[in-house]
């Protein structure tokens, strides 16, 4: 049913799928999500949209092995298909919600954090489809991990690439190159950011520094996705808010990100850490963001 | 050997012992073998007005069936109960019984009931056995969509595939089936013996079903009736959303909906050694709630392993639970906590684990609107309970998804979806029954409303074609 029509590595551990799903693909706008499952006992694994191509009927996903359920998927080949694909999930990015001269006038950033930077491909695209142009810091902890540069490169204004390690671009993570970006006396209006909780926290704080509103994406735990379990609950401005009903985007100055984190080990078992460190090897960075 | 039948009091049924299930998800009642039945079916005394009937939501003509049980003619008495129920052995194994059909069986007056619930779950499960499944119908040409795959979408279904409609029902999860399949565990309702195969007989008739579409979001309403060629639509969405009590901690590791902890066990069969989705097994559990919900997640935690206490603010004789699962639960050793109430959930803050319940002793004042006596707190009188889970089953609420996706589908108050007599909403063409409409409520009463909505589908579409 859901077949998968093609499959590409793209980074080290970071696989790119196209994916038979008409109804996802007809309905999938920026900012939404669906959620996978590699067979019928697989567990339900939400993924962002990163692409959609409505005639075809397909869907591009972009997902890194973090555990078990990752590694299964990752097994399967082209030709083969998942069990389910439901969705799209979650609401899209309220920028789509603006009127078209309003957001060519505004300056948005979009800040992308590893494999975040799937999710924020499908809204730069969609943007620039409509002639906006926004501006993106791609950021990665090493050159190898910047994926899909020439994509990004081909739907934004300016790209501006970081890493941890200064192997590629500017010296330093994603928040640090938005506090360069304006000591260099740009400024912006509207930022995005998509990336690891742990990421998404401190760029929200530097945002908040800089007086520029911000919104993020919240990767929480989820089961549903329909918001009947309350897995993926967090809290907004003091309020209990369902990431895949009432987000997955909120505001990033709202969010408050340690509970978030800490609700996100939930399930990680002492055991998937250590099969993980073993199966990665030297390539093991904790790409969860929770074991450094 | 012939079974001496005491007039007075039910043919006992054989059930796994205590102790031994608590450590199993195998099927709890076992339910009555030929003999047991033919048995019990003696009691029933055949009234000439049978109150019985009158306590059942959809009016299975019971003295009828019984009486074929009696003669041994099981295939019949099965074709007797299926013009009313779509769904006689779930139906047998978790309708309230005491408060309906048994509820008003004129053996109860002096003593126990005729167990109307155990003669039609074992007249269904016989109806597997002589593999007797009903006869397709010839479609008319007129295509409905319903909504949801729970006991009102799917009776909804059948009920319209039946009278010729070319029937497609959209659900969200991967699997249908509804609170039958995510919520109510394998012990109470073994889910390949009983809710695949009366799923199987809703597709049998020539209904479909579309898994991993949830309506709003991949399709609207809309959409369904203007592109894809639905000239009705039946809403069964249920009741899933979960209520949390707003008290300080909830938010920490380790509590959980029940809807969440049992949608792992269930459906994403959790309890089993070879499933991939993890699921917290407690040293000590504490469940907040008292409907079957409560029951349902405190006796899952216990055959996870847990030492399990339910905490519930009224007394024991307003546990809103069936009273066997009541009588099952405490059996098999789980703690009930009454007139108690949680205040706030302790957490150990290098872990963000929960490690603790603190809780205030209740006592009931005057009825409130509801007729049932208000709980009011008795100050000074909490009290701390270690745990290391707390799992919360305060209630659910109608999903908000498809009222806000649907212009012109009303919803009241409380998030129920707004239907005349007919069972249509505000919205022409758009029908809608079970929780979704009466928020979270019985089985029965889903399929009740879905059997209604099929006529009145059939009557407005007869009328327009
Ligand atoms: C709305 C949303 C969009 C997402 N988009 C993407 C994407 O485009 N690409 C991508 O690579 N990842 C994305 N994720 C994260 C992805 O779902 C997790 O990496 C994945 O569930 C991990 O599963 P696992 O079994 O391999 O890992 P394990 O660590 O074995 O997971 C065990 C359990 O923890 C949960 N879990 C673990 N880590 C995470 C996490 N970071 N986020 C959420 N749940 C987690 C899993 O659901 C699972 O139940 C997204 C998450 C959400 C909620
Ligand atoms: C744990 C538990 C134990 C219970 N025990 C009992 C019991 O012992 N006896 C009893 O009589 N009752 C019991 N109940 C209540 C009973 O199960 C419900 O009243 C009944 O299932 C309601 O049926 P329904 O068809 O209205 O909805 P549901 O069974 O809730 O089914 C609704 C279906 O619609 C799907 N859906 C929702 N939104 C969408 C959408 N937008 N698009 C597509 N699909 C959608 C859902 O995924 C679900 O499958 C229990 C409930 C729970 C949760
Ligand atoms: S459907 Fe429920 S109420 Fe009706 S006879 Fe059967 S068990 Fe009793
Ligand atoms: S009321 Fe009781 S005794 Fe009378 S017909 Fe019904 S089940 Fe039989
Ligand atoms: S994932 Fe279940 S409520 Fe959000």
């Amino acid at each position: 049913m859901f077949e998968i029509l093609e499959k590409e590595l793209i980074g080290p551990k970071e696989y790119k799928m196209v994916v038979r799903a008409p109804r996802v693909a007809a309905k999938a706008l920026p900012g939404q999500f669906l959620i996978v499952r590699a067979d019928a006992e697989g567990e339900r694994i939400p993924l962002t949209v990163c692409d959609d191509d409505k005639e075809a009927g397909t869907v591009t996903i972009v997902f890194q092995t973090v555990g078990a359920e990752t590694y299964r998927m990752s097994e399967l080949a082209v030709g083969e298909a998942f069990a389910d694909v439901v969705g799209p999930l979650g609401n899209p990015s309220d920028l789509i919600d603006r009127p078209i001269e309003e957001l060519q006038k505004m300056k948005i950033i979009f800040i992308a954090g590893g494999v975040g930077t799937a999710p924020v491909y499908h809204q730069l695209k969609w943007l620039h489809e409509h002639g906006v142009d926004a501006d993106c810091i791609q950021g990665a902890r090493n050159k190898d991990l910047l994926i899909m540069i020439d994509e990004m490169r081909a739907v934004c204004g300016n790209l501006y690439l970081a890493t941890d390690d200064g192997s590629e671009g500017f010296h330093g993570n994603g928040s640090q190159c938005l506090a360069k970006l304006y000591e260099d006396g740009k400024r912006y209006d509207h930022c995005v950011i998509i990336g690891p909780m742990i990421m998404m926290k401190f760029t929200a704080m530097q945002c908040e520094k800089l007086g520029l509103p911000c919104v993020v994406s919240m990767n929480t735990v989820m089961v549903d996705g329909t918001g009947m379990c309350g897995a993926c609950r967090l809290l907004v401005g003091g309020e209990v808010k369902f990431a895949c009903v009432d987000g997955p985007e909120f505001d990033g100055s709202k969010v408050d990100y340690d509970q978030a984190m800490l609700r996100g080990r939930l399930y990680k078992t002492e055991e998937g850490r250590l099969l993980l460190k073993e199966q990665e090897g030297a390539t093991h960075e904790g790409g969860c963001g929770v074991c450094k | 050997m012939a079974i001496t039948v005491d007039m007075m009091k039910k043919v006992p049924v054989r059930e796994q012992a205590p102790k031994e299930r608590a450590a199993n998800f195998e099927e709890v009642c076992l339910g009555y073998n030929e003999e047991e039945a033919r048995a019990e079916s003696e009691r029933c005394l055949n009234c000439k007005n049978p109150m019985c009937v009158e306590g059942c939501p959809v009016s299975i003509n019971i003295p009828a069936f019984i009486a074929k049980v009696k003669t041994g003619d099981d295939a019949e008495a099965y074709r007797i109960i299926s013009e009313s129920s779509a769904l006689p052995a779930v139906c047998g194994r978790v309708c309230p019984q005491e408060t309906q059909c048994e509820g008003k069986c004129i053996r109860g007056i002096r003593g126990e009931a005729v167990s109307i619930g155990k003669l039609e779950r074992y007249v269904a499960d016989r109806a597997k056995e002589l593999n007797i499944k009903p006869e397709p119908v010839a479609k008319n040409g007129h295509k409905v969509a319903v909504i949801g795959a729970g006991p009102s979408g799917l009776t909804c279904a059948g009920d319209l595939a039946r009278l010729g409609y070319e029937v497609t029902i959209f659900e969200a999860l991967h699997k249908a089936g509804g609170v039958l399949v995510y919520g109510i565990p394998e012990f109470r309702l073994p889910k390949e013996k009983v809710v695949a195969r009366e799923i199987e007989n809703v597709e049998n008739l020539g209904v479909k079903i579309e898994t991993d579409v949830v309506v709003g979001r991949s399709v609207t309403i809309e959409e369904l009736m203007e592109k894809e060629g639905y000239e009705a639509v039946f809403v069964g969405s249920g009741a899933g959303l979960p209520r949390f009590m707003g008290i300080p901690g909830e938010q920490a590791l380790g509590v959980f909906s029940a809807n969440e902890y049992l949608t792992r066990s269930n459906l994403m069969h959790a309890y089993r050694e070879d499933s991939r989705t993890p699921i917290y097994r407690a040293k000590r559990a504490v469940v907040v709630g008292g409907g079957n919900v409560a029951m349902d997640a405190a006796r899952t935690a216990l055959r996870l392993g847990a030492e399990t206490h339910i905490v519930y603010r009224r007394s024991e004789e307003e546990l809103p639970a069936r009273k066997e699962e009541v009588g099952h639960a405490k059996e098999e050793g789980i703690i009930f906590n009454l007139l108690t109430n949680p205040v706030e959930i302790t957490t150990d803050p290098e872990t963000g684990w929960v490690n603790g319940i603190t809780c205030i002793r209740m006592q009931l004042g005057e009825p409130d609107a509801s007729g049932r006596r208000r709980p009011e707190a008795i100050e000074g009188s909490e009290f701390h309970v270690d745990c290391d889970c707390v799992i919360m089953a305060l209630g659910t609420s109608p999903n908000p998804l498809l009222h806000k996706t649907t212009d012109g589908m009303e919803v009241n108050k409380k998030g129920g979806i707004i239907v005349n007599e007919d069972e249509m909403t505000t919205k022409e063409g758009v029908f809608a029954g079970g929780d979704a409409v009466t928020g979270a409520a019985t089985v029965i009463l889903a399929m009740g409303a879905g059997k209604q909505a099929a006529k009145s589908i059939d009557a407005y579409l007869s009328a327009k074609n």
